[in-house]
């Protein structure tokens, strides 16, 4: 697109200015997390890398981790399934109460949170008599992970011709042959980009989790909810806040690079045509 | 010469495969059982348990609940004008944080589509989700200094002489609007990916300037993309309530909800169903716009 | 590929639809309150290993949980919590084996089944717990123990010793509109419905026509007005915290310069140095009109997983040196008569009035309300207008 020099340098101050308001409360987090005193005062009065060493000592931080990342992984590999079925069965039959799919699919992310965490939480515990534990709380993650496979995964299956699946078939590979060799490669990247996403927003749920965990358990983000107004324990909370977007840089960068095979960026559809490609609907 | 005979091997697989072969609903079926098993007997069911207290009341003397029919919570939440004031307060400052933050991210993703390098792209793609695996809660809590009377805002905006918006409905929008942020970037980064660039020249080649062509041209096409990160932006600000209660004494809809889940359940679940409402009503208008293409 | 699908499936979403009518029939019939065994315990057998608490901030510390955890082998888990109406959502949860609850908690945590009675028989230290601590209406229901004494104490006015002058005596400096008007945007009040009791304790001095004379128990009249004054502190409090150490952040960060808080708060606030300052002991601590406090009550829970340990834990915390810890640590007034021998401030039982059951009739513990006025009429408010007065007052 053409653009004058002016609207040009405009378009890059409005960047400049949305990415600065993006990460200046993310540089006062690491501020934070080297500030000597332990009351949030600006300008910090010192720095110190004491922190740290506390931060990686701090068993319960740790414990906290380990639970947010078993929690993830199964809600990921639940979302992956119960996604990957449902967005089968969309893209690729026609039956009545499809729109509805979507709709429902996309419901557990829409409504608030709130009204979510109690609904499990009551038929967890008075329908069903089932303690809360971990086992709960990965039930509530999938149930909202799966808008995201499913929208990764059948946006990729619009864009796949039926015309592949149709020759194996011609060929004589049956369903499953056809969806192991021809099918499941092409999703590949597909679900790998929702299952980052995915795995992410299961990482950082606070609201559903505290409705449907147990007593003795502790996922990250409860963690750091214990602790974010004890004055002993803020900087802690900030060093692991660093510490998990630091580790997250790759992932993130692998989910970009691929959907960036199909064209797209990864954090909800399977991304764009390129513009080289002649597919045409 | 090798000839083989072709043996016709029947696998397990290959069997079940025959089963589903010239039954569509049946494969359907199988396909959906798991996903809409899950969804409408686990998570509606879940939902419908739950609302239906919103028909019962609770006992003055003991607390308990009693499961009777009647539409005393509703009387209750429409006489009582606070409860109204809040609605509206959280419906209003959702639809705000919607708008801002789609005028705050169209630049960005417009920029990140049409005029990055690819490293540019990989880079910037990067930035934004960055943001997105801190803590949602450190974030917050951060803003919360920040906002304080001793902290980074009063501090920067001192020598201009003016201070801080500091806690309140202000100080709810600006945090929701800069948390979501990430979620109304992207979709709309994706929609602009699709407008081919041929179809920008085009225009431009008819002779429409810049404004003409965003107007007619790209708007139109990435709106839904728009709408779709809108979804996110509204019913991420509409269900909070750990953000009003950290920079605000103002309550949200969710407050309220969490307050009175203990003591008069019946009446959370009545509220509860005006976000219910309202964003159910919200993703009918939203996938008649095409967005759920573009989630 | 044609629409062959229409009717079997359909059929498929009918009984999907089915399928969730029975869940709302489920849902009817089915739940309820916690089931409760309710039967106190005759023996005390060994330690279950295990003991999961709810507790005040400030209530479980390591200093006297570790030596607790190594006499008793019961590893200890403990959730803080801010207000009562916390505590009794997380009871009911029916998750955790006891809790420290108030006068606004035990009433219905007794109601809904929640606790069961306690053996105070198999507390020893239960005998030397001061007198006027015992079969109290908040931990005793028709001639039922149902907890051990932990501690009282009272809700403190505490300011910015820098900040505001003259050193207040009275709650006006948060409750008159007018002497308030003057820390707009800087008051600290309590975020929970209880907070209408501190009001009415106000207007008890300070509009004695309305009639005030227990703050719990406040008619239709007497209720409005405490409202009231409420509504017209809205527009000045700075903020509502439910959570101690976020109030101890907001005094420090200057964004509160005055406000109710307890003992825990005005403790660390001092250690980090802080310009803090509360109305003098020798007041004991009280502003002239009293003021609402609590008396704290150890309870079992009826779905306790782990109820020997709990028993272990509620004599623990009454035997006279751990007490006194407690008591210091927080700075309450110590529920064990004997614990002020072991105080470290010889002074402290004196001062906090703990041995002074004079002292304590112008506090007013934390109590549930509820319609029964006790005084034959039924017409007070319960605990439900009070919720729902509170949500119209934050707004």
């Amino acid at each position: 697109m053409r653009l004058s020099r002016r609207s040009q340098a405009l378009l890059r101050l409005a960047v400049g200015v949305g990415l600065a308001f993006i990460y200046i409360p993310l540089l006062v987090i690491v501020v934070y997390a080297f500030n000597s005193s332990k009351v949030l005062k600006w300008p910090p009065p010192g720095f110190t890398l004491d922190w740290i060493p506390q931060a990686i000592e701090s068993q319960g931080a740790r414990d906290a981790l380990l639970t947010s990342f078993k929690a993830g992984v199964a809600a990921t590999a639940i979302a992956l399934l119960l996604g990957t079925l449902a967005s089968l069965a969309v893209a690729r039959n026609r039956f009545f109460g499809r729109e509805t799919i979507s709709f429902l699919v996309v419901l557990p992310i829409a409504l608030p949170g709130i009204v979510t965490g109690v609904a499990l939480s009551n038929t967890f515990t008075q329908v069903l008599g089932v303690d809360l534990g971990l086992f709960t709380v990965i039930v509530g993650h999938a149930t909202f992970c799966i808008v995201v496979v499913y929208n990764n995964v059948i946006a990729r299956l619009r864009r796949l011709s039926t015309s592949f699946e149709e020759a194996s078939a011609d060929l004589g590979a049956h369903t499953w042959q056809t969806f192991r060799f021809v099918t499941f490669p092409s999703l590949r990247t597909a679900l790998a980009a929702g299952a980052l996403l995915a795995f992410a927003l299961s990482f950082d749920e606070i609201i559903v989790t505290t409705f449907t965990i147990g007593a003795g358990e502790e996922t990250l983000p409860i963690w750091i909810f214990r602790n974010l107004f004890r004055p002993n324990q803020l900087p802690l909370v900030n060093v692991v806040a660093v510490f998990v977007v630091l580790i997250s840089i790759v992932p993130v960068y692998l989910a970009h690079r691929l959907s960036r095979e199909e064209g797209g960026p990864a954090v909800t559809s399977g991304g764009a045509i390129e513009a080289e490609a002649t597919a045409v609907p | 010469m090798a000839t083989e005979a072709v043996v016709e091997r029947h696998s397990a697989g290959r069997r079940l495969a025959g089963l589903f072969h010239g039954r569509p609903r049946l494969r359907v079926g199988a396909l959906l059982a798991g996903p809409v098993g899950w969804l409408v007997i686990g998570y509606l069911g879940s939902l419908a348990v739950l609302l239906v207290a919103a028909f019962w009341t609770v006992d003055p003397l003991s607390g308990e609940v009693v499961r009777g029919l009647s539409l005393e919570n509703f009387e209750t939440l429409f006489n009582e004008p606070v409860y109204r004031d809040i609605a509206a307060r959280t419906i209003l400052i959702a639809a705000l944080v919607t708008v801002t933050d789609a005028l705050l991210a169209f630049p960005i993703a417009f920029y990140m589509a049409k005029l990055a390098s690819r490293r540019g792209k990989a880079i910037l793609v990067v930035a934004v989700l960055l943001p997105l695996w801190s803590s949602y809660l450190v974030k917050v809590y951060t803003w919360r200094t920040m906002l304080s009377s001793d902290g980074v805002l009063n501090w920067a905006l001192h020598p201009l002489g003016l201070h801080g918006p500091g806690f309140g409905n202000v100080a709810v929008w600006l945090v929701m609007s800069y948390l979501w942020l990430p979620y109304m970037i992207l979709p709309i980064y994706a929609g602009l990916e699709r407008v081919p660039d041929s179809l920008i020249s085009a225009s431009e080649d008819l002779g429409a300037s810049p404004v003409t062509t965003f107007r007619r041209v790209i708007l139109p096409l990435v709106f839904p993309a728009v709408v779709a990160g809108s979804i996110f932006t509204f019913a991420l600000t509409l269900g909070d309530y750990i953000t009003p209660r950290l920079v605000s004494n103002n309550q949200f809809i969710g407050n309220v909800v969490f307050n009175n889940i203990v003591n008069n359940l019946p009446l959370a679940s009545a509220f509860a169903l005006v976000p219910i409402v309202v964003m159910v009503a919200y993703l009918l208008v939203a996938r008649r716009l095409g967005a759920f293409e573009h989630i | 590929m044609k629409n062959q699908d229409a009717h079997p499936v359909r059929a498929a979403w009918l009984v999907v639809a089915g399928l969730l009518a029975f869940m709302l029939l489920l849902a009817g019939c089915g739940g309820g309150g916690g089931d409760s065994s309710g039967e106190e315990l005759d023996k005390l057998g060994k330690g279950e290993g295990q003991l999961n608490l709810i507790s005040w901030a400030g209530y479980v510390e390591p200093e006297w949980v570790k030596p607790f955890e190594q006499k008793t082998g019961c590893k200890v888990d403990n959730k803080v919590a801010g207000t009562s109406d916390e505590m009794v959502q997380l009871m009911r949860s029916g998750q955790y084996d006891g809790v420290s609850a108030s006068g606004n908690a035990t009433a219905r945590l007794v109601d809904g089944g929640d606790v069961d009675p306690v053996n105070v028989g198999l507390v020893p230290n239960y005998k030397t717990i001061f007198s006027d601590l015992k079969n109290q209406p908040y931990n005793t229901f028709d001639g039922t123990h149902y907890g051990i004494p932990h501690g009282r104490g009272a809700n403190l006015l505490m300011w910015n010793s820098d900040d505001v002058k003259p050193a207040p005596t009275s709650w006006d400096v948060m409750l008159d509109p007018k002497v308030a008007a003057k820390y707009k945007g800087k008051i600290s009040a309590y975020d929970d419905p209880i907070y209408i009791a501190d009001a009415a304790v106000y207007l008890k001095t300070h509009q004695s026509e309305l009639g005030i004379e227990d703050p719990y128990e406040l008619n239709e009249e007497q209720f409005e007005a405490a409202v009231d004054l409420l509504k017209e502190q809205r527009p000045l409090v700075g903020e509502y915290w439910s959570d101690a150490a976020k109030q101890i952040s907001a005094f420090s960060n200057g964004d509160s310069e005055v406000g109710t808080t307890w003992q825990y708060q005005y403790f660390a606030l001092q250690e980090e140095g802080e310009p803090v300052a509360a109305s003098p002991a020798s007041q004991g601590f009280l502003p002239k009109e009293g003021a609402t406090g609590w008396s704290d009550t150890w309870m079992l829970s009826s779905e306790a997983k782990h109820p020997n340990c709990m028993y272990m834990w509620m004599d623990w915390i009454v035997e006279p040196k751990v007490n006194a810890e407690v008591a210091e640590y927080f700075g309450e007034a110590p529920a064990q008569s004997l614990a002020c021998e072991q105080t470290a401030d010889k002074e402290f039982c004196t001062k906090y009035h703990a041995d002074n059951p004079g002292f304590w009739k112008r506090v007013y513990y934390w109590e549930t309300p509820v319609a029964d006025c006790g005084n034959g009429s039924s017409d007070c408010k319960d605990y439900n207008d009070w919720v729902q007065a509170w949500t119209s007052i934050k707004g």
